[in-house]
Parts: C-alpha cells; sequence; structure tokens
C-alpha cells in the first residue's frame, strides 16, 4: 500500500464521528417515540454495521 | 502522539481489556439470547392460558386480596402487580411473623378469583439472566461485573485515543486482506471498535448503572421515602387500613393517563408503614420505564404525595432499555443481536493480537 503523509485527526475520526452520532441518535429515538422510531432507530443503529460490510466489499 | 503518550494508553489498553475479557464474553455471550427474551420465551413456553370467563365483570382489587389471602393464611400482603395481557393480578404476601424474603405468589383470575398459571421465563433464559446479572453472586457478584464495565470503558476510551497513531495513513475501513493475519485481525479490530464505539459505550455505561440496583434502590428507600413517613409514630395495623380498591382509584385521579404497574403495601421495601405506595407508568418506551409513585395514605385513603423519582432512580430506569435493547421492536433487537456479535469479534480479535505479538517476541 502506498504511504502518504499523516491524515489529519478530522480525517481520521470524521466517519466513525458520524457513525457514533447517528447510532445515538438512534438509540434516544427509538427511546422517545413508538411507531416511526422503531424502524429509524434501527436504521440508524445499523449504519454501523453497514459500514463494515462496505469496507468489506468494496472495491479495491 | 509522542512514543511514551502512545506507550501509556497502550498499557491502558492491554490491562482493561485483559483483565475483563473473559467477563465480557461471557456478558455478550449471555446477553444475545437475552435481547430476544420475549421471543424466546413465546417460542418455548405453552402459554395458552385463558380467563374462563374473559367477558365477565371483574372482581375489585379488595376481593382479589381477600381472595389471596384466604389461600395463605396467616399472611399478610405485600405486593400486587398487573398483567398487560390477560385479565390476572398477581399478588404476593408474606407470613406476618416470617422473615421478608419468604414470600408467597399467587396469580389470580380477576374474572373468577381462581388461580392462574403464573407466567415465568423459560429456565434456560432464567438461568442466562442470573448468570449475566450477577454469576449467582447476589450483590458482590453484580459489582464485581460493575467493576468489570468500567474496564470496559477504559479500554474503549484508550482504544479511540490509539485509533489514531495506528490509522493516521490509512483510510477509514481499511481492510488488509493480503496481509498475514495479525495485520488482518488488527484491521478487524480497528474497524469494529471504531465503528461499535457508541453503542459499546451506552451498553456498558448502563450496565455499569444496573450493577448498582440495589444500593440505589436502597438510597432512595432510606431517604426520600423515608421522609414522607417521618410524621407518622407507629405502623398500621391491617385491620385498620382503608379500602385498596379506592386507594388505587385516588391514584389514578392524581396521575390521568398514566398506566397502573404495581401496588407495594405498607411495610415493604417500596413503601413505608403508613402508606399504599401505588406506581405507574407511562406509555411511550421512555415513559414506560419510568416509575411514579402516589402514595395513599393506608389509614384515611387519602392521597398523601406523588412523589416522583428522583434522578438516579429515573438513570436505573432508563439503564435497562438501554442496556438489553427491548425497547424498540424486533428490527432494533436484531442490529443490537449485530453489534453483540461485532463485539465478540473485537474481544476475540483483541485476545488474539495480543497472544500473537506475545509469541512473534518468543520467536
Amino acid at each position: 500500500m502506498k504511504r502518504g503523509k499523516d491524515l489529519s485527526l478530522r480525517a481520521v475520526f470524521g466517519v466513525p464521528l458520524i457513525l457514533g452520532v447517528l447510532a445515538l441518535i438512534g438509540l434516544v429515538g427509538a427511546l422517545l417515540e413508538n411507531g416511526l422510531w422503531d424502524g429509524l432507530g434501527a436504521a440508524l443503529l445499523v449504519t454501523s454495521a453497514a459500514a463494515v460490510v462496505w469496507a468489506r466489499f468494496r472495491r479495491r | 502522539m509522542k512514543p511514551g503518550t502512545i506507550r501509556a494508553w497502550s498499557w491502558v489498553h492491554k490491562w482493561s481489556s485483559l483483565v475483563s475479557t473473559a467477563f465480557l464474553l461471557m456478558l455478550c455471550l449471555t446477553g444475545l439470547p437475552l435481547v430476544f427474551t420475549h421471543e424466546l420465551n413465546h417460542l418455548l413456553l405453552d402459554q395458552s392460558w385463558q380467563a374462563a370467563d374473559p367477558n365477565a365483570p371483574k372482581k375489585n382489587l379488595d376481593e382479589v386480596l381477600a381472595t389471596a389471602l384466604a389461600r395463605e393464611p396467616g399472611d399478610v400482603p405485600a405486593f400486587m402487580s398487573f398483567d398487560e395481557d390477560r385479565p390476572v393480578v398477581n399478588v404476593t404476601s408474606r407470613p406476618a411473623d416470617g422473615p421478608a424474603t419468604a414470600f408467597h405468589f399467587q396469580p389470580i383470575d380477576q374474572t373468577t378469583g381462581d388461580p392462574a398459571p403464573p407466567v415465568a421465563g423459560h429456565p434456560l433464559l432464567e438461568f442466562l439472566l442470573q448468570l449475566h446479572t450477577d454469576m449467582f453472586l447476589g450483590l458482590s457478584g453484580m459489582l464485581f461485573l460493575g467493576v468489570m464495565g468500567l474496564l470496559l470503558i477504559a479500554a474503549v476510551v484508550s482504544g479511540v485515543v490509539l485509533y489514531a497513531p495506528f490509522m493516521r495513513r490509512l483510510p477509514f475501513g481499511t481492510l488488509r486482506l493480503e496481509k498475514a493475519a495479525r495485520t488482518r485481525w488488527l484491521d478487524w479490530h480497528n474497524l469494529l471498535g471504531i465503528v461499535t464505539v457508541a453503542w459499546v459505550t451506552v451498553v456498558g455505561l448502563t450496565g455499569v448503572v444496573n450493577t448498582l440496583a440495589t444500593p440505589i434502590l436502597t438510597v432512595w428507600k432510606n431517604t426520600a421515602l423515608k421522609e414522607l413517613t417521618a410524621e407518622y409514630a407507629a405502623p398500621v395495623a391491617t385491620g385498620e387500613r382503608a379500602s385498596l380498591d379506592q386507594a388505587v382509584a385516588r391514584a389514578k385521579q392524581a396521575l390521568p393517563g398514566k398506566t397502573l404497574q404495581f401496588v407495594a403495601f405498607p411495610g415493604t421495601d417500596y413503601s413505608t408503614d403508613h402508606h399504599y405506595a401505588v406506581f405507574f407508568h407511562g406509555d411511550t418506551p421512555l415513559t414506560a420505564h419510568l416509575t411514579t409513585p402516589a402514595l395513599i395514605d393506608v389509614r384515611t385513603g387519602e392521597l398523601a404525595a406523588v412523589a416522583p423519582t428522583p434522578w438516579y432512580v429515573k438513570a436505573l430506569s432508563l439503564s435497562q432499555p438501554l442496556h438489553f435493547g427491548d425497547y424498540g421492536g424486533l428490527g432494533l433487537k436484531i442490529v443490537w443481536g449485530l453489534l453483540d456479535l461485532a463485539t465478540i469479534v473485537i474481544l476475540g480479535s483483541g485476545l488474539y493480537l495480543w497472544l500473537a505479538k506475545k509469541r512473534g517476541r518468543k520467536a
């Protein structure tokens, strides 16, 4: 793998931070409301798992 | 980050993980089926009981209580709870002169007064829950698992700090699958660890709060509830008590729109010697876990106080759904299960990386 210069903290933590915020919104949203938020909460939380699937199968 | 700083955080990550890994693996393995407790109980247990006459008028609570106490002569009432999906009232009583732990539990068909079968969890799930909660060691087991939870938080925080130097030249999501096993597993460990960090932190912290359930409830009973009884001199004899049915009706008036959860009788841990404590909960996933007791003076049947639970009891109540993930339907439970499996891989790969590093040093 070609090695370049160091990434910034923003580049390192940007995507994990977004995934973390989405997961927290999902966790709390599903706790606050029934109905729509049940599905939405699960969908927001599953983005973390989706990121792993994306990393495994993306084109290299 | 300076090499010394990285070494210090590595030390924290290594030891907080190593000390707790076996217990965290046990918690993840037992927690996985517990997420689906409702579904598994439905699948594994035959719960086909129906009330003899579902359309018959329901007996009032005083009649139900009298029926229950007639079947356990010499007992005094301790708790009364209400099934949500069948017309059954559960009366818990204990011998008047016996130990406070010797309870008799009677589910009663509210339409006929006949005994109803108890709704118990499947023995395997009950076993897993006990193992998950306190490893059959009571309070000391719970507190020990709480310490393991704190070590998990230390491992998560140190893992996030170490993620930066490890990933400083690798874009997010890098999996070097063509490299040696150690590098592959390091990438999996880093990726799974960083994408699950929010969920693991929430489940870990709420798990720690849950392990403090006993001390939290003890503090509540010894402070907030005790203040309400300061003006009373002596416990009220059973014969001097006002109607339970009217007491519950009065409590419902004080908390309209709430759902009746259970009644704690005078002298129990959840009440005082002078009140019926009538507990209600709300109807949203959030408020369903937040109980509010209305205290009814047991002599007069009048409302003595509505006593919202203090913040630390609310924190405990909210920690339960956020730990078990049983508040947002089956979809959320399935995601919860996936993230639990991811955590098992994180723990296993962390152990593998430590062993591989150790072997590499020896070679």
